[in-house]
Order: C-alpha cells, then sequence, then structure tokens
C-alpha cells in the first residue's frame, strides 16, 4: 500500500509467534479515534494477512479481543490508540498467563477449567420447583450478586493478576467472582460444594488484595470485593464446622 | 495438599494475626504502665513471679507468635523463594515448636 508522506505514522511492535517468538514492527498510518482493533485490522488486511489475532463483537460486548497493550492488558475494541501511545509508539502481546497459540491468540482454556474447579456453573436444586423463590433487586444478597455478575470472561484480570503469575494452580479473579456470583444467588443449590471448591490449594486465600484485577476490569467489576467475601464466607463455615 | 489444609493454615495466621493485635497493645500498654513508677527489671520480676494470669496472658502470645511467624514464613518461602513441599514443612514445624520451646521457657522464667 502506498504511504502518504504527510500522513502521521504508528510504529506498532506486534509479537509474532507463540511461546517463541519476536516482535515485528509496522508502520500504520495514525487516524482520530482509531482503535488499537482498527489498527489490527489495517496490518492484517494491508501488510501481512497472516497476523493472528481474535475479536467478534467489537463493541465491547463478547470480551475476545483482550491483550497486553503497552504491558496492560485491555479490550482492543474500546481502546483508542490516541490514549495508550507513548512516543508514538505501542507494544502488543497476547494476554499474560496463558499459552499463546500464535502471535495475539491465547489458548483460554486454562482460564475456563478454573471456572468449572471453582464450580463456576449453576447449579439447580434436584427437587422439582414447588414456588418460584423471590428475587427482589434491592435484597442485600441479590445486590451482591448484581455487582458480580456482568463479567464476560475477557480474561484481563487473570493476565493482571501477579498471583496467577506467580502460582499457576491458583483459581483467578475472574472464577473467584463467578463463585462469588453464584454463592449470592438463591436459586443455587450447590453452596457447599461451591465453598469447599474455592477453599482449596489453589483458593481464595492466595489472593494478595492487590486490586490489579480491579484496576484493569473493563466493566468495572470488583472481584478483590467478591474475593473477600468468598474468604469470610468460608471461614465463618470452616469455623462452625459446616464444610 | 488435600483436605483445604493450605485454607486453615491461611485461617490460623488471620486468626493468630488478630490476637496478636490483642496482645501486643497490652503487652506495651503493660510495659508504658510499669515503668512509670521507676521500676527495675528485678521489681517486674518479683511482681510477675507467681502471676498465672500474665503467664497465661504470656504464653497464649507466645504461641500466637509462633503460629503466625511460622505460617508466614512459610507462605514467603513458597511464594518468594519457590521453596515447598516436605522438606518446607518440616524445617517450619521445627522453627514452630523452636519458638514456642524458646518462649514458654521465658514464660515460665516469669511466673515460675
Amino acid at each position: 500500500m502506498e504511504k502518504n508522506k504527510n500522513e502521521k505514522q504508528v510504529s506498532v511492535s506486534i509479537w509474532r509467534g507463540d511461546k517463541e517468538g519476536s516482535f515485528e514492527v509496522f508502520e500504520v498510518p495514525f487516524i482520530e479515534e482509531q482503535t488499537v482493533l482498527d489498527l489490527l485490522t489495517h496490518v492484517q488486511r494491508n501488510i501481512d494477512n497472516s497476523l493472528s489475532y481474535r475479536f467478534a463483537c467489537r463493541v465491547g460486548m463478547c470480551g475476545s479481543c483482550a491483550m497486553q497493550i503497552n504491558g496492560k492488558p485491555r479490550w482492543t475494541c474500546r481502546t483508542l490508540v490516541s490514549s495508550v501511545i507513548r512516543d508514538g509508539e505501542l507494544k502488543l502481546e497476547p494476554l499474560s498467563n496463558l499459552p499463546v497459540v500464535k502471535d495475539l491468540v491465547v489458548d483460554m482454556e486454562p482460564f475456563f477449567e478454573k471456572w468449572q474447579a471453582a464450580k463456576g456453573r449453576f447449579e439447580p436444586s434436584d427437587s422439582l420447583v414447588q414456588e418460584f423463590a423471590p428475587i427482589k433487586p434491592k435484597d442485600k444478597i441479590r445486590q451482591k450478586a448484581d455487582e458480580a455478575i456482568e463479567c464476560i470472561n475477557c480474561g484481563c484480570c487473570y493476565a493482571a493478576c501477579d498471583v496467577v503469575e506467580s502460582n499457576p494452580a491458583y483459581l483467578g479473579p475472574a472464577a473467584l467472582n463467578r463463585a462469588w456470583s453464584l454463592i449470592n444467588d438463591v436459586k443455587d443449590s450447590a453452596n457447599t460444594e461451591r465453598l469447599k471448591a474455592v477453599s482449596g490449594d489453589g483458593g481464595c486465600q492466595n489472593c494478595h488484595t492487590n486490586s490489579q484485577c480491579v484496576a484493569r476490569c473493563p466493566v468495572l467489576i470488583n472481584p478483590t470485593r467478591s474475593i473477600a467475601g468468598l474468604k469470610k464466607y468460608v471461614s465463618l463455615a470452616t469455623l462452625k464446622g459446616d464444610i | 495438599m488435600s483436605n483445604r489444609v493450605e485454607f486453615k493454615l491461611w485461617l490460623a495466621h488471620r486468626i493468630s494475626g488478630m490476637a496478636l493485635g490483642f496482645f501486643v497493645m497490652v503487652h506495651l500498654a503493660g510495659m508504658i504502665i510499669a515503668i512509670q513508677g521507676g521500676l527495675s527489671s528485678s521489681e517486674i520480676l518479683q511482681r510477675t513471679s507467681g502471676n498465672y494470669a500474665w503467664g497465661l496472658f504470656y504464653s497464649l502470645f507466645t504461641i500466637a507468635a509462633a503460629v503466625h511467624s511460622s505460617i508466614g514464613l512459610r507462605t514467603v518461602a513458597r511464594e518468594v523463594l519457590g521453596w515447598k513441599g516436605v522438606s518446607a514443612n518440616v524445617v517450619l514445624s521445627s522453627f514452630f515448636l523452636g519458638l514456642c520451646f524458646v518462649g514458654l521457657s521465658a514464660v515460665g522464667g516469669l511466673v515460675l
């Protein structure tokens, strides 16, 4: 593609390869209101069509486009280049703490396996429903669930967590936040098993409350608060001998 | 490690930490009050000798300090040095028992 000499350029370093690899530098035209996803699309369509990256909705709904942008996990679709660029340069890497498949694509399987390990799946009661459980928006317990429920599994908190980095067995903020939302769901019937699941070797007690997950969550969830809630519930259940 | 031992150790660490908060405050207050009248160490020892309430207080203080420091060091060993497993558990259990022995001996010297 022919380059306009008067055009302002962005120098973007993009990780190429899998675990072993290196950064490749591309010069991309800078456009106001351009997102990092727009920039990647430009590289793939006009410079190197072998570049791999993941996206789907492009509007911050699906959570599939997260990656490290200048060292911090963010969604590419909702991040303006102008807001993160430093000295005309941008560095794009795959999400931290997850195995790299190729270029900017990571394998999310360990992330979702931990959701399952934390019993992040809704468990209805065994018996037939006799009466509907009333869910009142103003109930304190419901409000706790509501605070945690908006997670779309983008993995930003997991990539930002220094405990996951140092202890790969740790369930991580997203899985524990999911468990907390279910613990506060009165329709769920598996809380005893879930409290045990979130207090195993990789459980909630490993959290250092550094709140990197809070700082990096694009939908402003507070996983640290959810994990603190889990610590309290599991502690009380353990002291009472319930689990 | 199974059976949620890690969580129970974490809980013991937190509870012993809370207990230490109380023990340290009482200990500091006691020291400040004791030296106000210009008491010498031998005069303090005369007062603590046979005082089993202070003996119980400092025994619990010692055990809480031993629990808290041993579990804390075990966590530091695992997270910072990557040292874990049987060898770390044996060394830090020995450290715990050593602290209890030394601390309780000192309490014995104070009270008995």
